[in-house]
């Protein structure tokens, strides 16, 4: 569908090759000649929104340094960091909202820094929705086209189209009080497109929507960014939401960027320690690097895939829980003592000392606390990054306790499960 | 430039709304006889002595007071005990109980007024006893304080989370003591509110006081009758005396309320 | 519990049948009788002859809500955009006068507008015409802006106030400058503030006695002194006088149930005080 669309807009040879390459890139995990040829055609694609140096500060705190991003056409990029880390900021500044103290915004080639929002070509949907309250579904789709003196007949045309793209067709003139939390996303949606922005900027908008409805959206999300074509910028601070979504990733943390590439570049091969623990769990070791291919780190010299880095250099080694094989203590080098087994569905998730240093597996095969077993690891699973700021801050389960609070949706949803429980009693 | 024009704008209005009050206070030090209100004739504290010396103002005052006090009094304790009662009602009874609530409200003063005179009257010549004063101040002050208690406590009663008093009992406090324990501190602000407004609409009127009032004085009154007849800068003073009362009274609740959001904040 | 709380709101119940109910009975049973006690629609009937009176306390008051929309809006809004702080010592400056009596205030205006008063000697003073203002029409339409505006306003700001920022923000996003912001948005969504501002300040600018006595002299008799007159002044007839308040009461619900009309029905929060 994509592929023909663009075709028909004589752009084929690119984004096609684009996509092939994804594909392959599926197959071919940590082949460096993939990373040269995405490079490569990231370049040739255009750039519609660049932000150049760009420094915001409120009350006296930087919230943006120095921040530099560049987002290609048609592309799903998403902004990916804890709060407060400056994500929705640079969306707000890309909207408009926010003038930045210095730097430069760029549409195409044209300098927006000091355009107003309602001159930018680009739309938001806000993280509450933001529908206006006295308009109905119908006044609320067909506001932006109102203001651009469009005709009835076209204004109904389009809200009828935007409202059957999003599901909601025969909600036209319900109030937006009457509406659900999902509803007016899918609203929200209709009104911002209804205006056919060039670029599309979500600030967390399936942050207030339960798990079930956020995965739906999700998935329609990514379907209506595929049907039109549009650029999307999407901030999130849900890790999974953001692999599953996007086809770029920007992590940021401190009003930095912390790593931008794929999702499988940022799950496969994080730059620091701080991306390593943010996406997903993992193990981080200190390490060093004795020469290229080989590392040291748990006592044990290892074969890896990690070049470059220089002889006898500090390193971190990450890796991750499921990539680890649990196996009889005597054929491996890694031995340790489980301290706690958790049954998590799919899989255990197992807790091991190791001379001190609590490691996180993943395994489909049971183990007892106080089992002794081994630990195997192929080169494949070993991922060595550059000591970074955030070296030392992660990556140790010593004091690990389910991770209390990082996901806060499920112990919401276990409470109201308590809460129902109750009830029944 | 537009933001300019805002503060001219604003400047202008509340030159509007301060010129009389300034200009009365700056009258109210003027040595001047009574023959002319607009010729500055040198600075003199005179009207105050003369004011403070005023029996009639005086007692005025003191009726004001009283029945400030009391009626504020009765109508928190009342007005509080119907908004929990109100707001445990169904659907129907509690929109009948609000819209006589609110009808006070809407409905002119004077037809308050007026409607109130003519009970108190009908139920001296029916009923006998005394005329007019101040059992009929106290019951017409209670009457139209009410409404402002109940819609300050409402609001309050319906933020409150349910669960809380069930959680008291729960806990093993009887119903009694879970109300004061519980529900009393959650809704306090909504009670302090109500209290203070109803105060100072007491202290304040004057349309209701007029017609209930029989022979007895309020401070109002009072200064509707000085209005009428001979005026005397004795009137500047007053006003200058109550306008600084008020302005001291609301830099001390501004400055508690600035100290509460300090405390909570931090 | 529920029971119990319920019996809570019995006294309440008992006080407002007797000192609300039952006066507004007896204002209805006044009306429609002489002073013999027998029923008669001689009161009504004549509440006629004063139809002058009512249209001009209706033309008055309707000139100081509007004038008071016209002056308390802006303002409103311009204390809405300023930050929490400036806001609330807005809010109390603006609340400040109203914590004065109101007797006294109006008092002050005589002393200005009087003909040899203080706005008249600083004309003369600058060797302008001296104008004639006190005891006219426009002094008495003064008198109730001056003194009704603040109930204008703080509906106004309150509401302007709760306007979720980030549905202007949705509006600008979608393409509206800031006068279509305002047109579209801002007004739109400051109804229900409107319409409580102009119930509270039409309601007490049309049944007011006060104000024009003093500012308006003689010559501008209003429903309120005409009102003041059966009960307590030379014409004592509290019989008409209870016609009188009748029918006012009956105009000022017709006033609002059509400007309710305008609210579509929804959002009366910010009113919150109409039957």
């Amino acid at each position: 569908m994509n592929g023909l669309r663009i075709f028909l807009n004589g752009r084929l040879t690119k984004p096609l090759i684009f996509r092939i390459v994804i594909s392959l890139r599926l197959h071919l995990k940590k082949v460096m000649l993939s990373k040269e040829i995405a490079k490569e055609i990231q370049q040739l694609k255009n750039t519609i929104i660049s932000l150049k140096d760009i420094t915001v500060s409120y009350d006296g705190e930087q919230v943006l340094g120095g921040f530099n991003l560049e987002i290609h056409d048609g592309e799903f990029v998403t902004l990916l960091g804890p709060s407060g880390c400056g994500k929705t900021t640079a969306l707000r500044t890309i909207a408009g909202f926010i003038r930045p103290d210095a730097g430069d915004v760029f549409f195409y080639d044209k300098n927006i820094t000091n355009l107003p929002p309602h001159k930018r070509e680009v739309n938001t949907i806000f993280q509450k929705y933001a529908l206006f309250p006295h308009l109905n579904v119908y006044d609320n789709i067909a506001f932006g086209m109102r203001l651009k003196k469009c005709s009835e007949e076209q204004i109904k045309e389009t809200v009828h189209r935007m409202l059957a793209m999003v599901d909601m067709s025969g909600y036209a003139h319900r109030g937006i009080s009457q509406l659900s939390g999902g509803q007016q996303q899918r609203v929200a949606i209709a009104r911002a497109l209804a205006n056919e922005p060039k670029v599309l900027l979500l600030d967390e908008p399936l942050g207030a929507l339960d798990m079930k409805l956020r995965k739906d959206m999700q998935a329609e999300l990514k379907k209506i960014q595929q049907q039109t074509g549009i650029t999307f910028l999407f901030v999130t601070h849900d890790q999974e939401e953001a692999l599953s979504m996007s086809d770029t990733v920007v992590v940021m943390d401190k009003g930095m960027i912390q790593q931008i590439g794929t999702p499988m570049d940022i799950y496969n091969e994080p730059k620091n320690a701080f991306v390593a623990d943010f996406i997903g769990e993992s193990n981080i070791l200190d390490g060093i690097m004795q020469e290229d291919y080989s590392v040291k780190f748990a006592g044990h010299d290892f074969r890896c895939l990690d070049a470059g880095f220089g002889e006898n250099t500090l390193v971190d080694v990450v890796i991750r829980p499921e990539d680890i094989k649990v196996v009889e203590p005597d054929s491996t080098l890694i031995t340790g003592d489980v301290t706690a087994v958790t049954f998590k569905g799919v899989h255990y998730e197992i807790i091991v000392d190791v001379e001190g240093f609590k490691w996180m597996i993943q395994s489909t095969e049971c183990c007892e606390t106080g089992d002794h077993i081994g630990l195997s690891l192929t080169p494949n699973d070993i991922h060595v990054m550059a000591k970074s700021e955030y070296s030392g801050m992660f990556g140790d389960y010593s004091t690990f306790s389910d991770e209390m609070g990082e996901d806060r949706n499920a112990s919401n949803e276990a409470l109201a499960e308590e809460e129902g429980n109750a009830d029944e009693i | 430039m537009k933001k300019a024009g805002a503060r001219i704008y604003t400047f202008l209005i509340f030159l509007f709304l301060y010129a009389p009050i300034l200009v009365l206070i700056v009258y109210s030090f003027n040595d001047t006889e009574t023959a002319s209100r607009t010729v500055w004739g040198g600075f003199s504290l005179r009207w105050y002595r003369k004011l403070f010396e005023d029996r009639l103002i005086l007692e005025a005052l003191c009726n004001t007071l009283i029945i400030a006090v009391v009626s504020a009094a009765a109508s928190t304790v009342l007005g509080t005990m119907a908004a929990i009662g109100i707001n445990s009602m169904k659907r129907l009874p509690r929109r009948i109980m609000m819209n006589i609530t609110n009808f006070p409200m809407v409905n002119p003063e004077i037809v308050t007024g007026v409607s109130l005179m003519l009970l108190f009257v009908s139920a001296v010549r029916l009923l006998g006893g005394r005329s007019l004063g101040m059992g009929s101040l106290f019951a017409a002050h209670i009457t139209f304080c009410l409404p402002y208690v109940i819609l300050s406590v409402l609001p309050k009663l319906r933020q409150m989370d349910p669960n809380l008093y069930e959680a008291a009992q729960d806990l093993g406090c009887p119903p009694v003591r879970a109300f004061f324990k519980v529900v009393l501190p959650e809704i306090m602000p909504g009670i302090v509110t109500g209290l203070i407004m109803a105060f100072t609409l007491s202290i304040d009127d004057f349309v209701i006081s007029y017609f209930t009032s029989g022979t007895t004085q309020t401070l109002p009154i009072y200064i509707y009758s000085m209005t009428r007849k001979r005026i005397s800068p004795e009137i500047n003073a007053l006003s200058t005396v109550l306008f600084a009362v008020v302005m001291v009274l609301l830099i001390i609740i501004n400055a508690r309320n600035a100290k509460d959001q300090k405390r909570s904040e931090g | 519990m529920k029971s119990n709380s319920k019996l809570l709101s019995a006294p309440y119940t008992v006080w407002m049948t007797i000192f609300i109910v039952l006066p507004m009975l007896l204002v209805g049973y006044f009306a429609f009788t002489d002073k013999s006690g027998s029923f008669t629609l001689e009161n009504i009937l004549s509440v006629g002859q004063y139809s002058n009176v009512f249209l001009r306390s209706i033309w008055l008051g309707a000139v100081a809500t509007v004038v008071s929309l016209g002056l308390g809006y802006p303002l409103a809004y311009i204390i809405a955009k300023m930050n929490a702080r400036r806001q609330n010592v807005m809010v109390m400056l603006v609340m400040l006068p109203m914590w004065m009596n109101f007797l006294l205030r109006t008092y002050a205006w005589m002393t200005l507008l009087e003909d040899n008063g203080l706005i008249n000697s600083a004309l003369a003073a600058v060797g302008l015409p001296r104008v004639h203002m006190i005891n006219t029409a426009g002094a008495v339409v003064l008198g109730m802006v001056y003194n009704y505006i603040p109930y204008m306003v703080l509906p106004l700001y309150s509401v302007l106030t709760k306007i979720d920022k980030s549905v202007i923000e949705a509006a600008q996003d979608l393409g509206a400058n800031s006068r279509e912001v305002f047109l579209k948005v801002v007004l739109p969504l400051s109804m229900p503030g409107v319409i409580s501002g102009v119930t509270m300040v039409f309601v007490p600018a049309v049944s007011t006695f006060i104000i024009s006595k003093m500012l308006g002299g003689g010559g501008n008799l209003l429903i309120g002194d005409l009102i003041d007159m059966q009960f307590l002044g030379s014409a004592y007839n509290p019989n008409l006088g209870s016609a009188v308040s009748l029918v006012l009461m009956v105009i000022i619900l017709i006033c609002m149930g059509i400007m309710n009309q305008f609210d579509d029905g929804e959002a009366v929060e910010g009113g919150g005080m109409l039957l």
